[in-house]
């Protein structure tokens, strides 16, 4: 029976227990005798976040076919076992093993969101190594981050060894062949991250010194070793449908957030949103095969028990062979128990045709994403999707039985004027309007429509990362305009508006497009306290602003700074194939209120072409 | 056609709480490709029912679930499809056909035997057999039931059909089910409070070892284990 790293008398004292035992259907077993690589492969939130997660299952099935290799799961402890764990002095363990992290080889972190970074902390906290990277010694696992945020990894380069940029499907290998070999002739740890320097896609953050002018901007990113790239390039797996898929999902025994078979379809968007970091960041589009995804659907289904399958992409809609594989998937798993989750479709004839197939229409809502409220603002922002393409699409599902309707907006997007935000409020009307077309007898009662907003925050490596982001009291204005404006409507009463925390906002901004500067006061909050700050429960803003005021950082430099395209900005130093002068053309184009057509198109240039895959080689 | 199955739940397992192993079972019909049977709808469910919820942290070598299946090859084959789906701490080891009329487990369960013992490290320093007997001969063994509004006494003695100390252990028949359900843990308590000694949190271990029913007219008990109300099939 497999031991545990904790004793009956905390599990049973803690919520959930199962978050930390592992022993889940199709984990990874291995014999520590044939095992000469170890891999902790971290999400740092609560477990039921973590599990959901598709990325960490693609590595971690793939990392356990290699030979040699365990690659075993950890996240961030829940509240309650943190207390616990601190004092008693339990070391943070892995769930396969129940081993303590610090023995491992490697510790991977994926950064997927910037409100988890004290959690990264945490991690590395409660597993007992130096949170610092320069204090650990060559007894501590190399600490690696991988995931969208590391696309600007700056503000956490004090806390990581190393960090991957790019899909892990590529480079993985080379990197634990270096360290294989490394630890063999009994190099030492600054000498194996040295050698990483080399391999494709590997950003070594102590390799590399930065210089600042005066006024806080940067003046120099230079290697402060000779021979190592000057530029890391993002990793892409050229074709995705040749490469790693987990046919075995691991499952957990509680309800997780993503409690079903994920199958992905696609990768990139062809859309080109200017405000979409992961449209630009995850160029060129590439598509599975079809057939490969129906074959994956059936294992992944067989092999795990779930009664759920949903598919993933950023657009799902312009994948080529939707019809053929949703119509599959309806036709194959329909009787057999399964439901089929769709992703938000463009709603057409077709989707809706899918829709009332697998969903009870009268409690099932349709999702827009107009993003802006006015076609002038969508054009800015190059969201293709129209007035008369919404009101078309809700008016077909209105017809056919839907009342509900989500809308989703962003306020404070740049140029946004108080006609745009207003617009929201009106196209949200126009949709009411809609459905209280349809004759009395022939609809179910009010509709529904539920607008929300968020607040734009610029990101790096999108057309927007130069531009001013709105303060806290400016979103929160902006959000006062549209609610008021909703009050004005004459269907007032089927409007339902909200909009999300400023505050959080703010933050996100700082740490999206920050420097390393910020690496003080991340440890400075994460010391006031701060943790799990994505829970509204557990956020404390004032932490986070006492820790800016302790360390001296200006969050208006980072947030509403209007930065100029001679700028060296903190994440120049990577290359994601899409290049400066395109974002810089895009920029310019959203000055002028035009749009650029989708890569299925016409081709724009981004500069994605160099990775040879996918749509960029279609033209 | 009525299946009815028993299964042991044992180490890890045992943090795995009621609802949680009622997913868990649904996803194992699917992996070991029972065919058993939806219920009508949007999102059809299986028809699946289980005898008596066992509480986080208990083991059990008794538990049981009665599902409905279109078909089924046999027993044996059935309880190795099973097994190979599942996880380490669960172990499938009986799966038999009910009678046409027969009624869901649920409803018929009537009493369970349980060990307990004392966890590694909570042994008690002295001995405790004569007094525990002494505890079981009273007349009434009065507890404070607490209900959200009001507190009751209530004499669990009836309850207690029987006991055995064995080896530090003991073993008990409790009533269990819908109209009379007594807890192991609750016997102990009444038993510190006893010996006016209080016992320490997480002092036992508990183990459900079989859960009956009661096919006995009236008054009078007569208790099987619900596995025996099914037959193997060949």
């Amino acid at each position: 029976m497999n031991k545990l790293a904790l004793s009956d008398e905390i599990l049973l004292t803690i919520e959930k227990p199962a978050r930390y035992i592992g022993n889940e259907i199709n984990m990874a077993r291995k014999d520590s005798e044939e095992i000469d690589v170890r891999f902790a492969m971290c999400f740092p939130d609560v477990y039921e976040i973590g599990m959901s997660y598709l990325g960490i299952q693609i590595l971690y099935d793939m990392f356990n076919q290699w030979e040699g290799v365990y690659c075993e799961r950890v996240y961030s402890p829940w509240v309650d076992l943190d207390a616990i764990m601190r004092e008693q002095n339990i070391p943070l363990f892995a769930l396969e093993s129940q081993d303590p992290i610090k023995k491992f080889d490697f510790l991977g972190i994926t950064i997927q969101y910037e409100m988890c970074y004290t959690n990264i902390l945490q991690i590395l906290d409660l597993s007992q190594i130096p949170i610092m990277a320069n204090e650990r010694t060559e007894e501590d696992p190399i600490v690696i981050g991988g995931g969208p945020c590391t696309y600007n990894p700056e503000p956490l380069a004090d806390f990581f060894d190393l960090f991957y940029i790019g899909e892990g499907e590529t480079s993985y290998k080379d990197l634990i062949e270096t360290y294989r070999k490394m630890k063999k002739s009994g190099k030492s740890r600054k000498e194996f991250l040295i050698q990483c320097a080399q391999i494709p896609g590997i950003y070594v953050p102590s390799l590399y010194d930065v210089t600042y002018h005066s006024d806080g901007t940067i003046k120099s990113f230079e290697p402060n070793i000779e021979n190592i790239p000057k530029r890391v390039m993002k990793q892409v797996v050229k074709d995705v449908s040749k490469t790693y898929y987990p046919s075995k999902p691991v499952v957990p025994f509680i309800k997780v957030t993503q409690d079903r078979v994920v199958l992905e379809i696609m990768r990139g968007c062809i859309r080109g949103c200017r405000f979409c970091q992961a449209g630009m960041i995850y160029r060129p589009t590439r598509e599975r095969n079809v057939e490969l995804l129906k074959k994956y659907a059936y294992e992944m289904l067989k092999n795990t028990g779930y009664h759920e399958i949903s598919l993933s992409s950023l657009s799902s809609s312009d994948y080529s062979d939707l019809d053929e594989l949703l119509l599959y998937l309806i036709e194959e798993f329909k009787g057999k128990g399964v439901n089929i989750s769709l992703p938000s479709l463009r709603i057409d004839s077709f989707s809706l045709d899918v829709m009332s197939k697998v969903q009870d229409v009268r409690k099932s809502s349709l999702t827009f994403a107009p993003e802006a409220g006015t076609q002038r603002l969508r054009n800015v922002i190059n969201k293709g999707l129209t007035e008369e393409i919404i009101l078309e699409g809700a008016g077909q599902a209105f017809e056919g039985g839907w009342t509900k309707v989500k809308l989703y907006f962003m306020l404070g997007l740049p140029t946004e004027t108080e006609e745009d935000m207003r617009g929201i409020a009106e196209l949200s009307e126009k949709i009411a309007e809609r459905y209280y077309q349809i004759p009395k007898e022939k609809r179910n009662g009010k509709c529904q429509i539920v607008a929300s907003s968020s607040f734009f925050v610029p990101k790096p490596f999108t057309p927007f990362q130069w531009f001013s982001m709105c303060t806290k009291e400016e979103f929160l204005n902006r959000a006062k305009i549209v609610n008021n404006a909703m009050k004005e409507q004459l269907n007032k009463k089927s409007i339902k508006y909200n909009w999300h925390e400023a505050d959080l906002t703010v933050l996100e901004g700082v740490l999206a497009r920050g420097d390393r500067k910020l690496g003080k006061t991340i440890l400075e909050a994460y010391k006031n306290g701060c943790l799990y700050d994505s829970w509204t429960e557990f956020f404390h803003n004032q932490y986070w602003m006492d820790a800016f005021e302790k360390t001296g950082l200006d969050i208006n430099f980072y947030t509403v700074r209007q930065r100029d395209f001679g700028e060296l900005l903190p994440w120049d130093f990577i290359d994601i194939g899409v290049t400066k002068e395109f974002l810089i053309r895009e920029y310019k184009k959203a000055e002028e209120e035009i749009i650029t057509p989708n890569c299925k198109t016409q081709c724009s240039g981004c500069g994605a072409n160099i990775f040879e895959g996918g749509i960029c080689n279609e033209h | 056609m009525n299946i009815r199955i028993k299964f042991r739940k044992y180490g890890s397992m045992k943090f795995i709480g009621h609802l949680d192993i009622m997913r868990y079972f649904q996803k194992a019909m699917r992996r070991a490709e029972i065919d058993i049977c939806y219920s009508e709808g949007y999102s059809p469910h299986q028809i699946m029912s289980f005898a008596a919820p066992l509480g986080v942290g208990i083991t059990s070598d008794g538990e049981y679930l009665d599902i409905e299946v279109h078909s089924v090859s046999n027993s044996k084959d059935s309880i190795e499809q099973l097994n190979q789906v599942m996880a380490e701490g669960i172990e499938v080891t009986e799966f038999v056909k009910l009678p046409e009329k027969a009624q869901n487990a649920m409803s018929i369960v009537a009493a369970a035997d349980y060990t307990v013992s004392f966890r590694k490290g909570y042994e008690l320093d002295f001995p405790w057999d004569d007094d525990f007997d002494s505890f079981m001969k009273q007349n009434s063994i009065k507890i404070l039931k607490k209900t959200k509004k009001s507190e009751k006494e209530v004499d669990i003695k009836p309850l207690i059909y029987s006991y055995q100390i064995n080896d530090d252990k003991i073993n008990f028949q409790l009533a269990a089910g819908s109209a009379n359900n007594l807890k192991p843990e609750l016997i102990m308590e009444a038993f510190g409070n006893y010996l006016n000694y209080e016992f320490a949190a997480f002092t036992f271990c508990i183990h459900r070892r079989e859960i009956y029913a009661n096919i006995g007219e009236d008054e009078k008990l007569s208790l099987v284990p619900l596995g025996d109300l099914g037959d193997n099939i060949e």
